[in-house]
């Protein structure tokens, strides 16, 4: 049989371009370990709102102005006149809270899965400057709306380039193009808010896929699954990513838009954290607000800032608090990577690490009261020493053997299962009669002693794990 | 050990204490699915509040769209005369003459239910009370204090008074009282007032109503979809473990 002009036409495009070995390479025959849990969605969904992102970004920038006299009024006309423009403008506004969520999250699992470890300390270093490109981006994009938080969060940002010594007012004058920030400013952000960052950061993302296909993923034990592979060379505890975990992904991008579309139909504000109540007022430079606060996702930098009582030390301890995060993989002497399988300490260490990092979180929202900025400190010293720290600590660990290969996990049957002992222990039977009208059923009551036994049971496997 | 544990908890209470500082507000009961309380919101913003403060994003083409009412109802009812359908809610106040007369632009309005909320909007529209110690207007106002607007609704709400007692030392307001009353019962001013503040809320994000109704087909496509998926997942993983 004659082959078909377009069988014809793709044959010749193939035959140019190495589409099919890029597509078998990174896809259908790039192996991930089988045993990724909830923590390995939050990649690819950072990936999915990194597109929401661009996409909704460019049809924003079709009808926003970028001018001081006209920001301010052009996104209203986007919330109002622009057919589907608040649809559009909720969507990057959620997207911009959802993509720190997600990279949060994705960033912590590095940090239980030791996923910065050798060999894929490379990956980790592209993240972080994934990580600092996307804060840049998310500050100066918060500019752009031009209200007063808009405004001041820029201002006192900004101004805290003027406490460098010698060179700094210079350089905050250099940023601002201006004594304030104003019209100048407006413009420069837009421009590196839509062109300049956006691009660094679609290599950034292609740079740590690559270094990732190159060595491989890690998993949640910490296993290198390469070590031991079949006849053909495909590793026994690797699956194909695609179709496994392109359909797994798929079910993880369903949970997600559910909760985003939650958000961006019913609480686009979030109550004054993902939408600043002090942005609906447009900007004024003559009248600074009672409280300005960055939008949460910078807060525990911020107090970090806060914290140290010499503004000049309080801005080398906030971006010494994110440059720490670029040494993770030298700090960390343990000799596993899992959590699964480290010593207590460094389980324990990493829960002081979150309780700090959320605390810290929460100060950031809130004016500086005395007590406020005491609270801070104690959590500062704790944010560092959980880095600092960790050349000594890791060193002295006492950590678990780790199997050869990939640990079969408790999947949801085990979880139910449990789940329903725990509920039979609670409530006992207590009339195990018919009813009234013949129905054979039960009563049940709370027991007090299954109770505590089911907590006691709970605080004891909690403990070990954290052994 | 235990004197840090005590410093952190005793900062922790004083922090807790400072953060609810300021006047309680009632909550206000708006319903934005009510179009009548809408229709006369706008009326009286119209009769009472355009001639200082717009909302100049507004159209009046719009709310005859979203309160379904002919255009020429909204002219003759809502708009002011000689308006046209398609005209943006402006005042016709100049800013020159307000800054002179008010020491302050009037804001405009379109966005003021999203900054302050609808609750401060309604402890703000009923807050005025009568304070000599503030001239030219002799008014002023329990939730924003020295605020150069006068009260507006003097001749409905009547006259109220401040009571004071005494805290920590200081003299705070314990509560207004009405000294005069005016042409409107409580009840009926406080229906006013709610009119008003819903259709500010209404103003301040249009499409409001629109986007919820919306949400949930959304989120039942999404149900599915992630149902769907799921099985998917599971026909292809059923050879893995």
């Amino acid at each position: 049989m004659k082959p078909s002009r377009l069988t014809l036409c793709g044959n010749w495009f193939l035959d140019r371009f190495p589409m099919a070995k890029v597509w078998n390479e990174h896809m259908t025959h790039y192996y991930a370990p089988k045993n990724f849990n909830t923590w390995y969605f939050f990649g690819s969904l950072a990936l999915l709102v990194l597109v929401i992102q661009i996409v909704t970004g460019i049809l924003l920038t079709m009808n926003y102005k970028p001018d001081a006299k006209l920001a301010f009024d052009s996104v209203e006309y986007i919330m109002r006149e622009v057919p589907w423009g608040w649809l559009v403008r909720y969507m990057h506004s959620t997207g911009a809270s959802a993509f720190f969520i997600v990279v949060y999250l994705h960033m912590f699992r590095g940090l239980m899965y030791g996923s910065f470890k050798h060999p894929r300390e490379l990956i980790w270093i592209f993240g972080m400057c994934i990580f600092v490109a996307l804060m840049a981006e998310a500050f100066m994009g918060y500019l752009l709306p031009w209200g007063q938080m808009s405004y001041w969060g820029a201002q006192v940002i900004i101004s805290l380039f003027s406490a460098i010594p010698v060179i700094g007012d210079d350089l905050s004058l250099w940023i601002r193009g201006d004594y304030v920030v104003s019209d100048a400013t407006l413009n420069r952000f837009f421009a590196f808010h839509v062109i300049a960052v956006p691009l660094a950061l679609v290599m950034l993302v292609f740079l740590h896929i690559v270094a990732l296909h190159e060595v491989g993923s890690n998993n949640p034990d910490g296993v290198e699954i390469k070590k031991i592979k079949d006849a053909k060379g495909v590793p026994l505890d690797g699956i194909a990513f695609h179709p496994y975990y392109t359909v797994k992904d798929i079910v993880g991008v369903a949970v997600f838009l559910i909760f985003f579309s939650t958000v961006i139909f019913y609480m686009p504000e979030m109550n004054g954290f993902f939408l600043e109540h002090a942005n609906f007022i447009p900007a004024d430079p003559m009248k600074t607000p009672e409280h300005i606060a960055p939008v949460w996702y910078f807060t525990p930098f911020y107090a970090i800032l806060r914290a140290i009582p010499d503004k000049f030390a309080g801005v080398i301890a906030m971006f010494g608090a994110i440059i720490v995060l670029f040494m993770l993989p030298w700090l960390d002497r343990g000799p596993v990577k899992s959590i699964r399988y480290r010593g207590g300490i460094y389980k324990k260490a990493l829960v002081l690490f979150v309780i700090s990092f959320l605390v810290l979180g929460y100060l950031g929202t809130q004016p500086a009261t005395p007590a406020a900025v005491i609270i801070a400190r104690i959590f500062t010293a704790i944010y560092f020493g959980f880095f600092l720290l960790m050349p000594i600590y890791t060193r002295w660990e006492i950590t678990k053997p780790v199997p050869v290969r990939v640990a079969s996990q408790a999947g949801m049957k085990e979880c139910v299962a449990e789940l329903k002992q725990a509920f039979d222990e609670i409530t006992t039977v207590v009339t195990p009669a018919t009813g009234s009208n013949g129905q054979a059923g039960s009563k049940r009551g709370l027991s007090i002693k299954g109770i505590v036994n089911v907590i006691t049971r709970f605080a004891k496997k909690l403990k070990a794990s954290l052994d | 050990m235990k004197n840090l544990i005590t410093v952190f908890l005793m900062a922790l209470l004083s922090f807790a204490a400072g953060a609810s500082e300021g006047v309680k507000l009632h909550a206000v009961e708006n319903d934005l699915t009510d179009k009548e309380s809408l229709q006369r919101g706008a009326q009286y913003f119209v009769s009472y509040c355009l001639g200082c403060h717009s909302i100049k994003q507004m159209r009046y083409l719009q709310i005859a769209e979203d309160f379904n009412l002919e255009n020429k109802k909204v002219l003759q009812e809502i708009a002011p005369e000689g308006a046209s359908i398609y005209d943006n809610m402006l005042t016709a106040m100049n800013a020159h003459d307000a800054e002179k007369w008010f020491g302050i632009k009037p804001p405009d309005l379109s966005l003021i239910a999203r900054s302050r909320g609808a609750d401060w909007l309604y402890n703000y529209l009923k807050g005025f009370y009568i304070d000599p110690a503030k001239p030219p207007l002799g008014v002023n106002n329990i939730v924003f204090k020295d605020v150069g607007m006068p009260n507006v609704f003097w001749q409905l709400q009547g006259q109220q008074e401040a009571v004071y007692k005494t805290e920590e030392g200081q003299k705070v307001i314990d509560r207004l009282v009405l000294r005069e009353p005016g042409k409107l019962s409580e009840q009926e001013f406080d229906k006013l007032v709610t009119d008003l503040v819903n259709f500010l809320v209404y103003v301040g994000e249009p499409m409001k109503l629109e986007r919820e109704g919306m949400g949930k087909y959304v989120l039942f496509f999404l149900f599915m979809f992630l149902i769907i998926a799921y099985l998917l997942k599971k026909e292809y993983w059923k050879d893995i473990y």
